[in-house]
Protein backbone atom coordinates (compact mmCIF):
# COMPACT_ATOMS: atom_id res chain seq x y z
CA UNK A 1 0.00 0.00 0.00
CA UNK A 2 3.11 2.01 0.24
CA UNK A 3 2.99 3.33 -3.19
CA UNK A 4 -0.40 4.96 -2.60
CA UNK A 5 0.12 8.84 -1.14
CA UNK A 6 -3.63 9.37 0.06
CA UNK A 7 -5.01 8.64 3.36
CA UNK A 8 -6.73 5.23 3.16
CA UNK A 9 -8.82 3.37 5.43
CA UNK A 10 -8.68 -0.12 6.63
CA UNK A 11 -11.47 -1.38 4.53
CA UNK A 12 -9.90 0.32 1.37
CA UNK A 13 -6.43 -1.03 1.93
CA UNK A 14 -8.25 -4.10 2.04
CA UNK A 15 -10.12 -3.61 -1.45
CA UNK A 16 -6.97 -2.57 -3.20
CA UNK A 17 -5.16 -6.05 -2.14
CA UNK A 18 -8.05 -8.19 -3.38
CA UNK A 19 -9.55 -9.13 -0.17
CA UNK A 20 -12.98 -8.57 -1.08
CA UNK A 21 -12.73 -10.32 -5.03
CA UNK A 22 -10.71 -8.86 -7.84
CA UNK A 23 -13.23 -6.78 -9.58
CA UNK A 24 -13.97 -4.52 -6.45
CA UNK A 25 -10.25 -4.24 -6.44
CA UNK A 26 -10.13 -3.20 -9.80
CA UNK A 27 -12.30 -0.51 -8.99
CA UNK A 28 -11.04 1.02 -6.03
CA UNK A 29 -7.58 1.33 -8.11
CA UNK A 30 -9.14 2.81 -10.56
CA UNK A 31 -10.64 5.05 -8.61
CA UNK A 32 -7.45 5.91 -5.72
CA UNK A 33 -5.36 6.17 -8.73
CA UNK A 34 -6.91 8.41 -10.81
CA UNK A 35 -7.30 10.48 -7.56
CA UNK A 36 -3.53 10.07 -6.55
CA UNK A 37 -2.79 11.94 -10.47
CA UNK A 38 -4.61 15.06 -8.53
CA UNK A 39 -3.37 15.06 -5.45
CA UNK A 40 -6.19 13.94 -3.46
CA UNK A 41 -5.85 13.28 0.25
CA UNK A 42 -8.58 10.79 0.40
CA UNK A 43 -11.43 9.33 -0.79
CA UNK A 44 -15.17 10.97 0.40
CA UNK A 45 -17.96 9.06 0.47
CA UNK A 46 -21.02 10.39 -2.85
CA UNK A 47 -24.13 11.26 -1.60
CA UNK A 48 -26.37 11.61 -4.36
CA UNK A 49 -27.05 9.13 -7.69
CA UNK A 50 -24.15 8.53 -10.14
CA UNK A 51 -24.86 10.94 -13.60
CA UNK A 52 -23.40 8.13 -16.53
CA UNK A 53 -22.49 9.80 -19.78
CA UNK A 54 -22.35 6.56 -21.36
CA UNK A 55 -26.12 5.37 -23.03
CA UNK A 56 -24.89 4.14 -26.43
CA UNK A 57 -24.53 0.98 -26.99
CA UNK A 58 -21.85 1.60 -29.59
CA UNK A 59 -20.09 -2.04 -30.85
CA UNK A 60 -16.62 -0.97 -30.32
CA UNK A 61 -16.79 0.32 -26.67
CA UNK A 62 -16.07 -3.41 -26.12
CA UNK A 63 -13.93 -2.53 -22.74
CA UNK A 64 -16.95 -0.64 -21.25
CA UNK A 65 -18.98 -3.80 -21.96
CA UNK A 66 -16.46 -5.93 -20.38
CA UNK A 67 -16.49 -3.85 -17.14
CA UNK A 68 -20.17 -3.70 -16.65
CA UNK A 69 -20.19 -7.60 -17.42
CA UNK A 70 -17.90 -7.77 -14.83
CA UNK A 71 -19.28 -5.99 -12.44
CA UNK A 72 -23.05 -7.56 -12.73
CA UNK A 73 -21.35 -10.90 -12.27
CA UNK A 74 -20.00 -10.49 -9.14
CA UNK A 75 -23.26 -8.98 -7.93
CA UNK A 76 -22.19 -5.28 -7.98
CA UNK A 77 -24.59 -1.95 -8.19
CA UNK A 78 -24.32 1.81 -6.89
CA UNK A 79 -26.09 2.39 -4.18
CA UNK A 80 -28.40 4.89 -5.54
CA UNK A 81 -30.89 4.83 -9.02
CA UNK A 82 -28.68 6.50 -11.35
CA UNK A 83 -29.87 8.32 -14.37
CA UNK A 84 -27.75 8.76 -18.08
CA UNK A 85 -27.51 10.21 -21.50
CA UNK A 86 -29.82 10.09 -23.99
CA UNK A 87 -30.40 6.97 -25.87
CA UNK A 88 -28.99 7.54 -29.81
CA UNK A 89 -31.66 6.25 -31.40
CA UNK A 90 -35.54 7.19 -32.36
CA UNK A 91 -36.62 5.82 -35.56
CA UNK A 92 -40.73 6.93 -34.64
CA UNK A 93 -39.93 10.74 -34.15
CA UNK A 94 -36.38 11.04 -36.57
CA UNK A 95 -37.18 9.84 -40.22
CA UNK A 96 -34.52 7.93 -41.43
CA UNK A 97 -33.29 5.94 -44.77
CA UNK A 98 -32.77 2.35 -45.14
CA UNK A 99 -29.06 3.18 -45.48
CA UNK A 100 -29.14 5.07 -42.41
CA UNK A 101 -31.10 2.18 -40.26
CA UNK A 102 -28.36 -0.61 -41.29
CA UNK A 103 -25.17 1.85 -40.38
CA UNK A 104 -27.34 2.52 -36.77
CA UNK A 105 -28.06 -1.10 -36.58
CA UNK A 106 -23.76 -1.93 -37.07
CA UNK A 107 -22.89 0.93 -34.87
CA UNK A 108 -25.07 0.77 -31.76
CA UNK A 109 -25.72 -3.00 -32.36
CA UNK A 110 -24.91 -3.73 -28.54
CA UNK A 111 -27.92 -0.97 -27.62
CA UNK A 112 -30.42 -3.38 -25.99
CA UNK A 113 -27.80 -5.40 -24.07
CA UNK A 114 -26.41 -2.34 -23.39
CA UNK A 115 -29.57 -0.96 -21.45
CA UNK A 116 -30.14 -4.42 -19.55
CA UNK A 117 -26.53 -3.96 -18.38
CA UNK A 118 -27.67 -0.28 -17.26
CA UNK A 119 -30.94 -1.80 -15.27
CA UNK A 120 -28.57 -4.00 -14.01
CA UNK A 121 -25.83 -1.90 -12.00
CA UNK A 122 -28.87 0.52 -10.99
CA UNK A 123 -30.51 2.86 -13.48
CA UNK A 124 -33.46 4.48 -12.26
CA UNK A 125 -35.92 3.29 -14.55
CA UNK A 126 -36.29 3.23 -18.56
CA UNK A 127 -37.20 7.02 -18.76
CA UNK A 128 -33.67 7.97 -17.03
CA UNK A 129 -32.07 8.65 -20.19
CA UNK A 130 -31.52 12.62 -20.29
CA UNK A 131 -28.31 14.70 -20.29
CA UNK A 132 -30.41 17.26 -18.53
CA UNK A 133 -31.39 14.66 -15.31
CA UNK A 134 -31.56 17.76 -12.99
CA UNK A 135 -34.91 19.24 -14.41
CA UNK A 136 -37.72 18.49 -11.84
CA UNK A 137 -39.46 16.04 -13.90
CA UNK A 138 -36.49 13.85 -13.89
CA UNK A 139 -35.29 14.23 -10.45
CA UNK A 140 -31.76 13.63 -10.00
CA UNK A 141 -31.26 17.27 -8.23
CA UNK A 142 -28.67 17.26 -5.96
CA UNK A 143 -28.64 19.90 -2.98
CA UNK A 144 -25.53 22.57 -3.05
CA UNK A 145 -22.60 21.15 -1.06
CA UNK A 146 -23.86 17.13 -2.35
CA UNK A 147 -20.43 15.54 -3.47
CA UNK A 148 -21.37 13.54 -6.52
CA UNK A 149 -19.52 11.42 -9.52
CA UNK A 150 -20.52 12.52 -12.59
CA UNK A 151 -19.75 12.64 -15.61
CA UNK A 152 -21.51 14.32 -19.13
CA UNK A 153 -19.44 17.68 -19.49
CA UNK A 154 -23.08 20.01 -19.48
CA UNK A 155 -24.65 18.15 -16.60
CA UNK A 156 -20.96 18.39 -14.51
CA UNK A 157 -20.98 22.32 -14.80
CA UNK A 158 -24.70 22.70 -14.02
CA UNK A 159 -24.49 20.81 -11.34
CA UNK A 160 -21.26 22.31 -9.73
CA UNK A 161 -22.23 26.03 -10.83
CA UNK A 162 -26.10 26.75 -10.78
CA UNK A 163 -26.77 23.37 -8.07
CA UNK A 164 -23.30 24.33 -5.99
CA UNK A 165 -23.00 20.64 -5.58
CA UNK A 166 -19.40 19.44 -6.31
CA UNK A 167 -18.39 17.05 -8.74
CA UNK A 168 -15.33 16.84 -10.85
CA UNK A 169 -15.35 16.47 -14.45
CA UNK A 170 -15.45 12.38 -14.58
CA UNK A 171 -15.14 10.76 -17.25
CA UNK A 172 -17.12 8.12 -18.26
CA UNK A 173 -16.50 4.36 -16.29
CA UNK A 174 -15.00 6.12 -13.81
CA UNK A 175 -18.31 7.89 -12.38
CA UNK A 176 -19.77 4.24 -12.55
CA UNK A 177 -16.88 2.80 -10.43
CA UNK A 178 -17.38 5.39 -8.29
CA UNK A 179 -20.92 5.02 -7.88
CA UNK A 180 -19.77 0.84 -7.27
CA UNK A 181 -17.48 1.85 -4.21
CA UNK A 182 -19.82 4.67 -3.21
CA UNK A 183 -16.50 6.81 -2.80
CA UNK A 184 -15.13 9.78 -4.93
CA UNK A 185 -11.21 11.24 -4.58
CA UNK A 186 -11.40 14.25 -2.66
CA UNK A 187 -9.76 16.78 -5.15
CA UNK A 188 -10.66 20.07 -7.77
CA UNK A 189 -14.27 20.70 -7.58
CA UNK A 190 -15.02 18.90 -4.67
CA UNK A 191 -12.70 20.86 -2.34
CA UNK A 192 -13.12 24.83 -1.40
CA UNK A 193 -9.79 25.84 -3.08
CA UNK A 194 -10.60 24.29 -6.32
CA UNK A 195 -13.97 26.11 -6.65
CA UNK A 196 -12.46 29.39 -6.27
CA UNK A 197 -11.92 31.32 -9.85
CA UNK A 198 -8.69 32.23 -12.01
CA UNK A 199 -10.75 34.88 -14.13
CA UNK A 200 -13.06 37.32 -14.27
CA UNK A 201 -15.26 37.68 -17.07
CA UNK A 202 -16.79 41.05 -17.68
CA UNK A 203 -19.66 40.93 -19.81
CA UNK A 204 -19.61 44.38 -22.00
CA UNK A 205 -22.49 43.61 -24.84
CA UNK A 206 -25.13 46.05 -25.63
CA UNK A 207 -27.81 42.98 -24.87
CA UNK A 208 -27.94 39.78 -23.54
CA UNK A 209 -25.65 37.57 -25.72
CA UNK A 210 -26.99 34.15 -27.28
CA UNK A 211 -25.94 31.58 -24.01
CA UNK A 212 -24.24 29.32 -26.97
CA UNK A 213 -21.65 32.12 -28.08
CA UNK A 214 -21.30 33.38 -24.43
CA UNK A 215 -20.57 29.98 -22.94
CA UNK A 216 -17.88 29.46 -26.47
CA UNK A 217 -16.34 32.31 -25.82
CA UNK A 218 -15.67 31.78 -22.23
CA UNK A 219 -15.08 28.05 -22.62
CA UNK A 220 -12.40 29.05 -25.64
CA UNK A 221 -10.47 31.58 -23.51
CA UNK A 222 -10.55 30.13 -19.91
CA UNK A 223 -10.62 26.59 -21.15
CA UNK A 224 -10.87 24.64 -17.29
CA UNK A 225 -10.32 27.37 -15.22
CA UNK A 226 -12.87 28.55 -12.96
CA UNK A 227 -14.52 31.95 -14.60
CA UNK A 228 -16.21 34.21 -12.34
CA UNK A 229 -18.62 36.64 -14.69
CA UNK A 230 -19.77 40.23 -13.95
CA UNK A 231 -22.38 41.87 -15.57
CA UNK A 232 -24.62 38.67 -16.57
CA UNK A 233 -27.41 39.68 -13.55
CA UNK A 234 -27.87 43.47 -15.16
CA UNK A 235 -30.08 41.35 -18.28
CA UNK A 236 -31.33 38.15 -16.25
CA UNK A 237 -31.64 39.71 -12.96
CA UNK A 238 -30.62 38.48 -9.67
CA UNK A 239 -31.25 34.70 -8.36
CA UNK A 240 -32.16 32.25 -10.11
CA UNK A 241 -35.27 32.10 -12.14
CA UNK A 242 -36.54 29.07 -14.58
CA UNK A 243 -35.60 30.98 -17.34
CA UNK A 244 -32.26 31.99 -16.11
CA UNK A 245 -31.54 28.71 -14.98
CA UNK A 246 -32.41 27.31 -18.82
CA UNK A 247 -29.86 30.33 -20.04
CA UNK A 248 -27.24 28.86 -17.59
CA UNK A 249 -27.74 25.36 -18.68
CA UNK A 250 -26.56 26.22 -22.48
CA UNK A 251 -24.01 28.64 -21.60
CA UNK A 252 -22.42 26.16 -19.45
CA UNK A 253 -22.75 23.43 -22.49
CA UNK A 254 -20.86 25.81 -24.50
CA UNK A 255 -18.38 26.30 -22.06
CA UNK A 256 -17.72 22.77 -21.59
CA UNK A 257 -17.48 21.97 -24.94
CA UNK A 258 -15.57 24.03 -26.07
CA UNK A 259 -13.55 24.63 -23.47
CA UNK A 260 -13.18 21.86 -20.29
CA UNK A 261 -15.33 24.59 -17.97
CA UNK A 262 -16.52 22.56 -14.74
CA UNK A 263 -17.16 25.14 -12.70
CA UNK A 264 -18.66 28.99 -13.45
CA UNK A 265 -19.53 31.51 -10.70
CA UNK A 266 -21.92 34.48 -11.70
CA UNK A 267 -21.93 37.49 -9.72
CA UNK A 268 -25.77 38.05 -7.59
CA UNK A 269 -26.71 34.80 -9.50
CA UNK A 270 -25.31 31.67 -9.03
CA UNK A 271 -25.52 30.15 -4.98
CA UNK A 272 -21.94 30.40 -4.26
CA UNK A 273 -21.24 33.68 -6.23
CA UNK A 274 -24.77 35.04 -4.08
CA UNK A 275 -22.97 34.04 -0.71
CA UNK A 276 -19.27 34.27 -0.86
CA UNK A 277 -18.97 37.07 -3.79
CA UNK A 278 -15.86 38.28 -4.92
CA UNK A 279 -14.25 35.97 -2.09
CA UNK A 280 -14.15 33.21 -4.79
CA UNK A 281 -11.84 35.03 -7.06
CA UNK A 282 -7.89 33.85 -6.65
CA UNK A 283 -4.90 36.23 -6.38
CA UNK A 284 -3.93 37.61 -9.64
CA UNK A 285 -6.92 36.45 -11.62
CA UNK A 286 -6.79 37.62 -14.88
CA UNK A 287 -9.68 39.13 -16.81
CA UNK A 288 -11.49 38.64 -19.89
CA UNK A 289 -13.53 41.59 -21.15
CA UNK A 290 -16.26 40.02 -23.87
CA UNK A 291 -18.23 43.19 -25.92
CA UNK A 292 -20.35 42.96 -28.88
CA UNK A 293 -17.28 42.73 -30.78
CA UNK A 294 -15.74 39.69 -28.99
CA UNK A 295 -19.12 37.82 -29.52
CA UNK A 296 -19.24 38.58 -32.84
CA UNK A 297 -15.36 37.55 -33.22
CA UNK A 298 -16.48 34.26 -31.70
CA UNK A 299 -19.28 33.64 -33.73
CA UNK A 300 -17.69 34.52 -37.46
CA UNK A 301 -14.43 31.72 -36.60
CA UNK A 302 -16.70 28.81 -36.46
CA UNK A 303 -15.96 26.79 -39.42
CA UNK A 304 -18.55 25.40 -42.15
CA UNK A 305 -18.29 21.52 -43.06
CA UNK A 306 -21.11 21.80 -45.27
CA UNK A 307 -20.40 21.47 -49.18
CA UNK A 308 -22.33 23.89 -50.26
CA UNK A 309 -22.56 26.81 -48.00
CA UNK A 310 -25.66 28.00 -49.31
CA UNK A 311 -27.48 24.71 -48.80
CA UNK A 312 -30.91 23.93 -48.29
CA UNK A 313 -31.14 22.60 -44.48
CA UNK A 314 -32.23 18.89 -44.26
CA UNK A 315 -32.42 18.57 -40.52
CA UNK A 316 -33.04 20.69 -37.49
CA UNK A 317 -31.61 19.94 -34.37
CA UNK A 318 -32.79 21.85 -31.17
CA UNK A 319 -31.97 20.37 -27.24
CA UNK A 320 -28.86 20.04 -27.01
CA UNK A 321 -28.52 19.91 -23.74
CA UNK A 322 -32.35 18.65 -23.97
CA UNK A 323 -34.65 21.44 -23.47
CA UNK A 324 -36.63 21.98 -20.37
CA UNK A 325 -40.40 22.31 -20.50
CA UNK A 326 -40.37 25.95 -20.76
CA UNK A 327 -37.51 26.03 -23.31
CA UNK A 328 -39.87 23.23 -25.21
CA UNK A 329 -43.15 25.22 -24.76
CA UNK A 330 -41.26 28.99 -26.02
CA UNK A 331 -39.86 26.98 -29.30
CA UNK A 332 -43.01 25.00 -30.36
CA UNK A 333 -44.35 29.19 -29.45
CA UNK A 334 -41.76 30.94 -31.74
CA UNK A 335 -41.84 28.42 -34.38
CA UNK A 336 -45.58 28.68 -34.78
CA UNK A 337 -45.38 32.68 -34.90
CA UNK A 338 -42.42 32.45 -37.02
CA UNK A 339 -44.77 30.63 -39.85
CA UNK A 340 -47.57 32.77 -39.00
CA UNK A 341 -45.29 35.29 -39.87
CA UNK A 342 -44.54 33.77 -43.15
CA UNK A 343 -48.00 32.92 -44.30
CA UNK A 344 -46.76 29.01 -43.75
CA UNK A 345 -48.61 26.61 -42.25
CA UNK A 346 -45.93 23.88 -41.50
CA UNK A 347 -42.08 23.88 -40.98
CA UNK A 348 -39.89 24.27 -44.08
CA UNK A 349 -36.83 21.88 -42.12
CA UNK A 350 -37.53 18.56 -40.75
CA UNK A 351 -37.20 20.02 -37.51
CA UNK A 352 -36.49 17.98 -34.24
CA UNK A 353 -36.84 19.69 -30.77
CA UNK A 354 -35.40 17.10 -28.03
CA UNK A 355 -36.20 17.15 -24.29
CA UNK A 356 -36.23 14.23 -21.49
CA UNK A 357 -38.33 11.60 -21.78
CA UNK A 358 -39.99 12.67 -18.47
CA UNK A 359 -40.26 16.33 -19.79
CA UNK A 360 -41.92 15.12 -22.89
CA UNK A 361 -44.46 13.17 -20.46
CA UNK A 362 -45.20 16.04 -18.67
CA UNK A 363 -45.63 18.14 -22.13
CA UNK A 364 -48.24 15.66 -23.35
CA UNK A 365 -50.74 16.52 -20.53
CA UNK A 366 -51.45 19.89 -22.47
CA UNK A 367 -53.35 19.07 -24.96
CA UNK A 368 -52.98 23.01 -26.67
CA UNK A 369 -49.62 22.24 -27.16
CA UNK A 370 -49.73 18.90 -28.14
CA UNK A 371 -51.76 20.43 -31.26
CA UNK A 372 -49.69 23.20 -31.64
CA UNK A 373 -46.56 20.90 -32.27
CA UNK A 374 -49.11 18.77 -34.46
CA UNK A 375 -49.88 21.71 -36.59
CA UNK A 376 -46.72 23.17 -36.95
CA UNK A 377 -45.12 19.95 -38.31
CA UNK A 378 -41.95 19.81 -35.87
CA UNK A 379 -40.70 16.75 -33.99
CA UNK A 380 -40.14 16.15 -30.49
CA UNK A 381 -37.66 13.45 -29.23
CA UNK A 382 -35.28 12.05 -26.17
CA UNK A 383 -32.57 11.21 -28.36
CA UNK A 384 -29.07 12.54 -28.26
CA UNK A 385 -28.75 14.53 -31.27
CA UNK A 386 -24.50 13.90 -31.10
CA UNK A 387 -25.63 10.39 -31.55
CA UNK A 388 -27.77 10.68 -34.09
CA UNK A 389 -24.87 12.42 -36.14
CA UNK A 390 -22.16 10.00 -35.26
CA UNK A 391 -23.81 8.27 -38.14
CA UNK A 392 -21.40 8.90 -41.22
CA UNK A 393 -24.46 9.20 -43.20
CA UNK A 394 -26.41 11.50 -41.57
CA UNK A 395 -23.12 13.35 -41.02
CA UNK A 396 -23.71 14.27 -44.56
CA UNK A 397 -27.05 15.94 -44.17
CA UNK A 398 -27.09 19.83 -43.91
CA UNK A 399 -28.03 19.97 -40.14
CA UNK A 400 -28.37 23.07 -38.72
CA UNK A 401 -28.90 23.56 -34.71
CA UNK A 402 -28.54 26.28 -32.39
CA UNK A 403 -26.34 24.17 -29.73
CA UNK A 404 -22.71 24.73 -29.71
CA UNK A 405 -21.77 21.38 -28.27
CA UNK A 406 -23.21 19.91 -31.54
CA UNK A 407 -21.60 22.35 -33.41
CA UNK A 408 -18.33 21.11 -32.15
CA UNK A 409 -18.68 17.72 -32.21
CA UNK A 410 -20.58 17.30 -35.74
CA UNK A 411 -20.82 18.87 -38.88
CA UNK A 412 -24.13 20.66 -38.22
CA UNK A 413 -24.21 24.64 -38.99
CA UNK A 414 -24.40 26.87 -35.77
CA UNK A 415 -27.09 29.19 -36.33
CA UNK A 416 -28.89 31.53 -33.50
CA UNK A 417 -32.03 31.27 -32.60
CA UNK A 418 -33.53 34.00 -34.47
CA UNK A 419 -31.82 33.09 -37.79
CA UNK A 420 -33.25 29.66 -37.07
CA UNK A 421 -35.99 30.39 -36.85
CA UNK A 422 -36.27 31.93 -40.44
CA UNK A 423 -34.61 28.77 -41.66
CA UNK A 424 -37.37 26.70 -40.21
CA UNK A 425 -40.07 28.85 -41.74
CA UNK A 426 -38.91 28.47 -45.14
CA UNK A 427 -36.43 31.38 -45.78
CA UNK A 428 -33.16 30.41 -48.51
CA UNK A 429 -29.69 30.12 -46.69
CA UNK A 430 -28.52 32.87 -49.36
CA UNK A 431 -31.65 35.10 -48.03
CA UNK A 432 -30.48 34.13 -44.02
CA UNK A 433 -27.00 34.58 -44.28
CA UNK A 434 -27.34 37.84 -45.90
CA UNK A 435 -28.64 39.63 -42.93
CA UNK A 436 -26.62 41.48 -41.42
CA UNK A 437 -28.22 41.66 -37.47
CA UNK A 438 -25.14 42.29 -35.72
CA UNK A 439 -24.96 40.05 -32.13
CA UNK B 1 21.25 17.59 -31.07
CA UNK B 2 19.31 16.37 -28.41
CA UNK B 3 17.20 18.28 -25.31
CA UNK B 4 16.50 16.99 -22.23
CA UNK B 5 13.12 17.68 -20.02
CA UNK B 6 11.88 15.95 -17.67
CA UNK B 7 8.24 15.57 -16.67
CA UNK B 8 6.28 13.86 -13.79
CA UNK B 9 5.35 10.16 -14.39
CA UNK B 10 1.79 9.55 -14.69
CA UNK B 11 2.34 6.02 -16.00
CA UNK B 12 6.10 5.06 -16.66
CA UNK B 13 7.14 3.47 -19.83
CA UNK B 14 10.06 3.32 -22.10
CA UNK B 15 9.09 4.12 -25.91
CA UNK B 16 10.36 6.10 -29.01
CA UNK B 17 8.81 7.41 -31.28
CA UNK B 18 7.66 10.61 -34.11
CA UNK B 19 6.11 13.39 -32.12
CA UNK B 20 2.88 15.26 -33.16
CA UNK B 21 2.47 18.43 -31.56
CA UNK B 22 -0.60 20.07 -30.43
CA UNK B 23 -0.80 23.85 -29.38
CA UNK B 24 -4.02 23.64 -28.01
CA UNK B 25 -6.64 21.82 -25.65
CA UNK B 26 -6.66 18.13 -27.73
CA UNK B 27 -10.91 17.12 -27.85
CA UNK B 28 -10.68 13.73 -27.50
CA UNK B 29 -14.13 12.62 -28.49
CA UNK B 30 -13.98 15.18 -31.67
CA UNK B 31 -10.44 13.92 -32.90
CA UNK B 32 -10.46 10.09 -32.43
CA UNK B 33 -14.20 9.33 -32.82
CA UNK B 34 -14.38 9.24 -36.88
CA UNK B 35 -11.97 6.73 -36.92
CA UNK B 36 -12.63 4.73 -34.20
CA UNK B 37 -16.61 4.29 -35.24
CA UNK B 38 -15.59 3.54 -38.65
CA UNK B 39 -12.82 0.86 -37.69
CA UNK B 40 -9.81 2.25 -39.20
CA UNK B 41 -6.34 0.95 -38.82
CA UNK B 42 -5.22 4.18 -37.65
CA UNK B 43 -6.51 7.34 -36.32
CA UNK B 44 -6.71 10.18 -38.24
CA UNK B 45 -7.86 13.83 -36.39
CA UNK B 46 -11.06 14.48 -36.98
CA UNK B 47 -10.94 17.20 -34.49
CA UNK B 48 -12.03 20.36 -36.66
CA UNK B 49 -11.16 23.10 -33.85
CA UNK B 50 -7.50 21.68 -33.44
CA UNK B 51 -5.80 23.31 -36.16
CA UNK B 52 -2.50 21.84 -35.51
CA UNK B 53 -4.01 18.10 -35.95
CA UNK B 54 -6.67 18.63 -37.98
CA UNK B 55 -6.32 15.15 -40.31
CA UNK B 56 -3.03 14.23 -39.17
CA UNK B 57 -2.10 10.55 -38.22
CA UNK B 58 -2.02 9.98 -34.55
CA UNK B 59 -1.72 6.21 -34.12
CA UNK B 60 1.66 5.48 -32.78
CA UNK B 61 3.10 8.79 -32.57
CA UNK B 62 4.05 10.35 -29.30
CA UNK B 63 1.95 12.41 -29.35
CA UNK B 64 2.77 16.26 -27.74
CA UNK B 65 -0.19 18.46 -25.86
CA UNK B 66 -0.91 20.72 -22.97
CA UNK B 67 -4.11 19.02 -22.07
CA UNK B 68 -7.13 17.14 -23.16
CA UNK B 69 -10.97 19.26 -23.14
CA UNK B 70 -14.17 18.64 -24.42
CA UNK B 71 -16.50 15.50 -23.55
CA UNK B 72 -16.65 13.42 -20.83
CA UNK B 73 -16.77 10.49 -23.12
CA UNK B 74 -13.27 10.74 -23.76
CA UNK B 75 -11.42 8.72 -20.76
CA UNK B 76 -13.37 6.02 -22.62
CA UNK B 77 -12.50 6.51 -25.71
CA UNK B 78 -8.96 6.53 -25.02
CA UNK B 79 -9.62 3.16 -23.22
CA UNK B 80 -11.38 1.83 -26.18
CA UNK B 81 -8.67 3.07 -28.88
CA UNK B 82 -5.57 1.53 -26.21
CA UNK B 83 -7.72 -1.97 -26.55
CA UNK B 84 -7.68 -1.67 -30.11
CA UNK B 85 -3.82 -0.40 -30.58
CA UNK B 86 -5.09 3.12 -32.35
CA UNK B 87 -3.51 5.65 -29.20
CA UNK B 88 -0.46 7.46 -29.95
CA UNK B 89 2.49 5.55 -27.97
CA UNK B 90 2.81 7.96 -25.34
CA UNK B 91 1.54 11.08 -24.07
CA UNK B 92 3.48 13.99 -23.30
CA UNK B 93 1.68 17.06 -21.36
CA UNK B 94 2.92 20.22 -20.90
CA UNK B 95 0.59 21.06 -18.20
CA UNK B 96 -0.82 18.82 -15.27
CA UNK B 97 -2.63 15.64 -17.03
CA UNK B 98 -6.46 16.46 -17.05
CA UNK B 99 -9.24 14.11 -15.35
CA UNK B 100 -10.51 12.49 -19.05
CA UNK B 101 -7.02 11.95 -20.05
CA UNK B 102 -5.94 10.54 -16.61
CA UNK B 103 -8.94 8.34 -16.39
CA UNK B 104 -8.42 6.65 -20.42
CA UNK B 105 -5.31 5.68 -19.11
CA UNK B 106 -5.85 4.22 -15.82
CA UNK B 107 -8.30 2.31 -17.49
CA UNK B 108 -6.34 1.08 -20.04
CA UNK B 109 -3.87 0.27 -17.56
CA UNK B 110 -5.96 -1.45 -14.53
CA UNK B 111 -8.70 -2.87 -16.53
CA UNK B 112 -6.70 -3.84 -19.81
CA UNK B 113 -3.25 -3.96 -18.98
CA UNK B 114 -2.47 -1.90 -21.97
CA UNK B 115 0.29 1.12 -20.58
CA UNK B 116 0.09 4.14 -22.42
CA UNK B 117 3.46 5.92 -21.50
CA UNK B 118 2.00 9.18 -20.06
CA UNK B 119 4.43 12.44 -18.76
CA UNK B 120 2.90 15.15 -17.26
CA UNK B 121 3.94 18.60 -16.07
CA UNK B 122 6.76 19.26 -18.64
CA UNK B 123 6.60 22.66 -19.25
CA UNK B 124 5.68 25.23 -21.60
CA UNK B 125 9.07 25.39 -22.98
CA UNK B 126 8.55 22.29 -23.74
CA UNK B 127 5.92 22.53 -26.20
CA UNK B 128 7.09 25.60 -27.47
CA UNK B 129 10.01 23.27 -28.16
CA UNK B 130 8.77 20.51 -29.88
CA UNK B 131 7.96 20.41 -33.86
CA UNK B 132 6.02 17.56 -35.51
CA UNK B 133 8.16 15.07 -37.15
CA UNK B 134 11.03 15.09 -34.55
CA UNK B 135 11.96 11.88 -32.43
CA UNK B 136 11.33 11.69 -28.91
CA UNK B 137 12.14 9.37 -26.38
CA UNK B 138 10.26 8.70 -23.33
CA UNK B 139 12.00 7.05 -20.29
CA UNK B 140 9.71 5.57 -17.15
CA UNK B 141 11.32 7.90 -14.96
CA UNK B 142 10.08 10.92 -16.69
CA UNK B 143 12.79 11.73 -18.40
CA UNK B 144 11.97 13.15 -22.28
CA UNK B 145 15.15 13.48 -24.79
CA UNK B 146 14.03 15.16 -28.16
CA UNK B 147 15.91 14.68 -31.02
CA UNK B 148 16.17 17.39 -33.67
Amino acid sequence: MSRYNMFLTNEEKEILMGGKGETLRKAMESVVKYGEIFGAKRLVPINGPVHLVTSFGVTILKPVFNIMDELIENGYKTAKPFTVNPRPLDYKNIKCSILEKIVFKIMYGKQKQYEKQLEKVGLKDKNAYTCAAYFKEVGNIPKQGDILSWAESSAVVYANSVLGARTNRNSGVIELLSGIIGKTPEFGFITDEGRKASFVIELKTTKLPSPQVLGSAIGLKVIEDVPYILNLDKFLGEGLTSKTKDYLKDMGAASASNGAVGLYHVSNITPEAVQMGKSLLKENYETYIIDDAEIKRVLDSYPVLWKDLNGKPDFCFVGCPHLSIDQLKLWIDNISMKLKLHKKSKVGVYTILCTPPDVFVEFEKDEAYVLKLKEIGAHVTSICPLMYMNNPICAKHNVITNSNKLRTYTTARYFEDEKMLKLIAGESMKEVISYEEGV
Amino acid sequence: MKKEFKGRVVLGANVKGECVVSHEGLNILASFQKSVLKKEKQVICSDQNNKDLYKKNLTGKILCLPKTIGSTTGGMVLQTCATLGLTPKALLFSEHIDSLAAAGVILADVWNEIRISTIDSLGEEFLEYVKDGQTIEVKDDGTVIVED
